[in-house]
């Protein structure tokens, strides 16, 4: 139970920060996640597309960092896209409403040509 | 001096199973897993044990951020033919009633979503609001046929 976060730069058509996460997102790990969006945010980087392929599990406190972290992107006319192929994890998005307001694509490519 | 900890699920006859967790975050995954192996044991669909599990975290966690002066959250899991029924109670200063009241999702926020969660994962959910005394809720998952 545990999670592990790297970031890294994508050069492309639209350059980009993307976050990739691996393992579970629970009350004990979010705030690893937090720290590593926040500090990106905060060093200038407002295009993000977080990886989600290898999350096994989100719970409300994984789904408040995205949010905040989309809350924080947008107030310098940023965007968030998100990388989920876990139809579990889908579920949640789903249920909570929250494909409305993020960018959600099956693969990372997609996910970057569409920031 | 405190009581330790109980910390090893033991089944009873009457198919209950009882947990007791340190009320800190590192512990709510010990929680999860728990809910996973009974939900499992008693054949439920892999859907429906994801639901329990993000249902009894979110619970557990509901109680850490919300619940002051509580050290402990007990989990107890009453095995029935058709369902189980999943207690969570803290002995903490209540939640406030507002955040446990059912809502919409309007403009999605920081917050809130947990008891949203466990209201859509779970088919029968229940609050038991005890000033001075914690917090109990009852949550029910039908196994479907």
């Amino acid at each position: 139970m545990d999670i592990k976060v790297n970031v890294r730069d994508h050069d492309g058509q639209r350059p980009c920060s993307i976050v990739d996460l691996n393992g579970e997102i629970d009350v004990y790990t979010s705030p690893k996640v937090k720290e590593a969006i926040m500090g990106l945010i905060d060093s200038g980087h407002y295009a993000l597309v977080i990886n989600l392929e290898n999350v096994r599990y989100i719970d409300s406190t994984g789904l408040g960092v995205l949010i905040g972290g989309l809350k924080r992107v947008r107030e310098h006319s940023g965007a968030v896209n998100l990388v989920c192929t876990n139809p579990q994890i889908k579920k949640i998005f789903d249920i909570t409403g929250l494909v409305k307001i993020f960018g959600i694509y099956e693969s990372e490519a997609a996910a970057c040509e569409n920031l | 001096m405190r009581e330790p900890l109980t910390l090893e699920p033991t089944l009873s006859d009457d198919g209950l199973v009882e947990l007791r967790i340190p009320s800190r975050a590192e512990w709510v995954g010990v929680a999860r897993l728990a809910i996973a192996g009974i939900a499992s044991r008693l054949q439920f669909s892999i859907e429906d044990i994801e639901d329990l599990k993000l249902a009894v975290a979110e619970a557990c966690t509901n109680c850490i951020q919300h619940a002051s002066e509580s050290d402990s959250i007990a989990i107890s899991c009453r095995i029935q033919a058709d369902k189980l029924v999943v207690t969570v109670e803290d002995s903490g200063q209540a939640a406030n009633h507002a955040s446990l009241a059912p809502k919409q999702l309007g403009e999605p926020k920081v917050g809130g979503l947990g008891v949203f969660l466990i209201r859509s994962l779970m088919d029968d959910v229940e609050y038991e609001l005890n000033p001075g005394s914690g917090t109990r809720l009852t949550m029910t998952k039908f196994l479907r046929t």
